[in-house]
């Protein structure tokens, strides 16, 4: 076993050794831009992307006509619901998406609101899980656009589509969904659950960074968006600019193997989680798992450890590789928004740790990571007055903190 | 973001972890921040009421790596020093004791208010009990 581990999974994944294989030829000899139409050089990058096109949408159910590339997939949820809400603008001004979403998607409905639309963000259950009567009861004459994402990227959670895609049906709503954590992981299929728009990412499932894709439905409805780019007017349209031929490539055989290894992998990753949890649960007390277990990606566990600090556990366990909710590891300096909409309070917010599991984890990793958590665990505990506190029957919530 | 050797030595070899008796009244106490901050500092410190002088402290801190070094550090300092010399202790020296980053000045300043606050607490125990000193 070498370490430093990699169990971080949900941030990015290595790239497949198979995807690079793939990819090499298009950076060197097959080098063409795909838009060339009267040459061979063209033709034969065109091949590649439109058999790229063909293993995304057989991954997800679609046509190859409804995928369009991009640079990721903060650039499909920006044009999934920007483009929407240019696009449809006349038919109404308003936008339904929850409280735990990526900022790649909060953040665009946030400038959307500062050019007039309306954007409603549904609270999430303790669970993380939406409540579908809330989201029924929010939608108006007005509603344009419901964007709720599959899994996610921090718990795992996995929010009811099939629901929410049924009820934006009959409300002739569309219905966008980041599925980037989703797709490749755990079936995801537009037709069977109403998908309108879906944002994929190359980088997440094996694939490389800097591609990614927007399904876009084509028919029942045929859904139109605004260009959020000029030029070429490649993408039927819809995205201007060069092809990323190998990353396309890439990205296709991802999806392929993703397709073809979906049901063994997501079974072994799923016990070896399931492991590490029942690991940590039995050698430590006062930890707690945040988010639905019952709905959860099978590669996710996010733990909360009371009474260590994240980034104090990130450098105990240094040589494994996670994230934290702790505040003292975000940009921001707040602690996880995603747990707070849960109503984790920020004391143990900040002691939560993210598990990523991926394709190359070994069970003697999963193993080592555990017995290193524990130790780390134990060790800080010796160190923290709360743990001490709580020990002496403190009741932490009752105490008048001299804070600043 | 990558620490320095000395907040690495500190947060892997913390100085005088533990607790003193917080009944004792030459024993003062000073437990600083909060858990919904996510750093939490209790320091506490000994001190011979005949000189002064403060022969013993003790740490415990929930917080980052950064937060357990400079309250470790903290301990060490005024280990030896007099209560008065303590209180003169800065946060700044703190900082560029332990490299800290711009990110990391507060926990700096929790480590100086660690201090302050348990030196408030040991004078106000004696203030409050001037029999036991003269015992003692």
């Amino acid at each position: 076993m070498k370490t430093p581990i990699y169990m971080d999974n949900h941030a990015t994944t290595p790239l497949d050794p198979r995807v690079l294989e793939a990819m090499m030829p298009y950076f060197t000899e097959r080098f063409g831009n795909a838009a060339s139409r009267n040459h061979s050089f063209g033709w034969q990058a065109e091949e590649a992307v439109e058999k790229g096109r063909k293993q995304i949408a057989d991954l997800i159910g679609a046509s190859p006509k409804e995928i369009v590339f991009t640079s990721g997939a903060t650039e499909s949820d920006n044009l999934a619901i920007k483009g929407v809400a240019e696009m449809y603008a006349e038919r109404g001004n308003h936008i339904i998406t929850a409280a735990t979403e990526h900022k790649a998607v909060l953040d665009t409905c946030k400038k959307l609101e500062k050019h007039g639309f309306r954007v409603t963000y549904l609270p999430v259950k303790g669970d993380g899980l939406i409540d579908l009567d809330m989201l029924r009861e929010a939608i108006t004459d007005k509603t344009i656009l419901i964007s709720i994402m599959r899994a996610n990227n921090e718990i795992g959670v996995l929010q009811p589509i099939a629901e929410i895609g049924r009820m934006a049906r009959e409300r002739g709503v569309l219905f966008h969904t980041d599925a980037v954590q989703a797709v490749g992981k755990i079936p995801v299929n537009v037709e069977k659950d109403n998908i309108d728009l879906m944002s994929i990412s190359g980088h997440k499932i094996y694939g490389p960074k800097g591609v990614g894709a927007l399904y876009v439905r084509r028919k029942n409805p045929r859904v139109q968006l605004t260009a959020q780019m000029d030029g070429g007017g490649h993408e039927r349209g819809m995205r201007s600019g060069t092809l990323n031929v190998p990353g396309i490539v890439g990205l296709g055989e991802a999806c392929e193997l993703c397709g073809k290894e979906m049901a063994e992998e997501s079974a072994r990753l799923g016990a070896l989680r399931d492991k590490l949890r029942h690991t940590l649960e039995s050698a430590l007390d006062e930890v707690y798992i945040n988010g639905s277990m019952e709905h959860r990606l099978p590669n996710n566990l996010n733990m909360s450890f009371a009474y260590v600090e994240g980034e104090s556990m990130l450098m105990g366990i240094k040589d494994i590789a996670v994230s934290s909710g702790s505040a003292c590891t975000s940009a921001s300096l707040e602690p996880s928004y995603v747990l707070k909409a849960l109503g984790v309070g920020d004391d143990l917010a900040h002691t939560s740790i993210r598990f990523g599991l991926g394709r190359f984890n070994t069970e003697e990793e999963v193993d080592y990571t555990a017995q290193r958590v524990i130790e780390t665990v134990k060790r800080l505990r010796e160190l923290s007055p709360l743990y001490e506190m709580a020990k002496e029957g403190v009741n932490l919530k009752k105490v008048e903190w001299a804070s600043r | 973001m990558a620490y320095s050797n000395k907040v690495l030595d500190h947060y892997n070899n913390p100085r005088n972890v533990g607790s003193l008796d917080k009944a004792d009244p030459n024993v003062g106490t000073g437990m600083v921040g909060a858990p919904e901050c996510g750093d939490v500092m209790k320091l506490q410190l000994k001190v011979n009421p005949d000189t002064g002088v403060i022969e013993d402290a003790k740490f415990k801190t929930f917080g980052c790596g950064s937060a357990i070094a400079s309250s470790s550090l903290a301990t060490e300092w005024v280990k030896g020093k007099t209560v008065d010399e303590a209180l003169q202790i800065k946060n700044t020296e703190i900082v560029n004791e332990l490299s800290l980053p711009p990110v990391k000045i507060h926990c700096s300043v929790l480590a100086e208010d660690a201090i302050k606050a348990a030196i408030d607490d040991y004078k106000k125990k004696q203030a409050a009990h001037p029999v036991e000193q003269l015992v003692s």
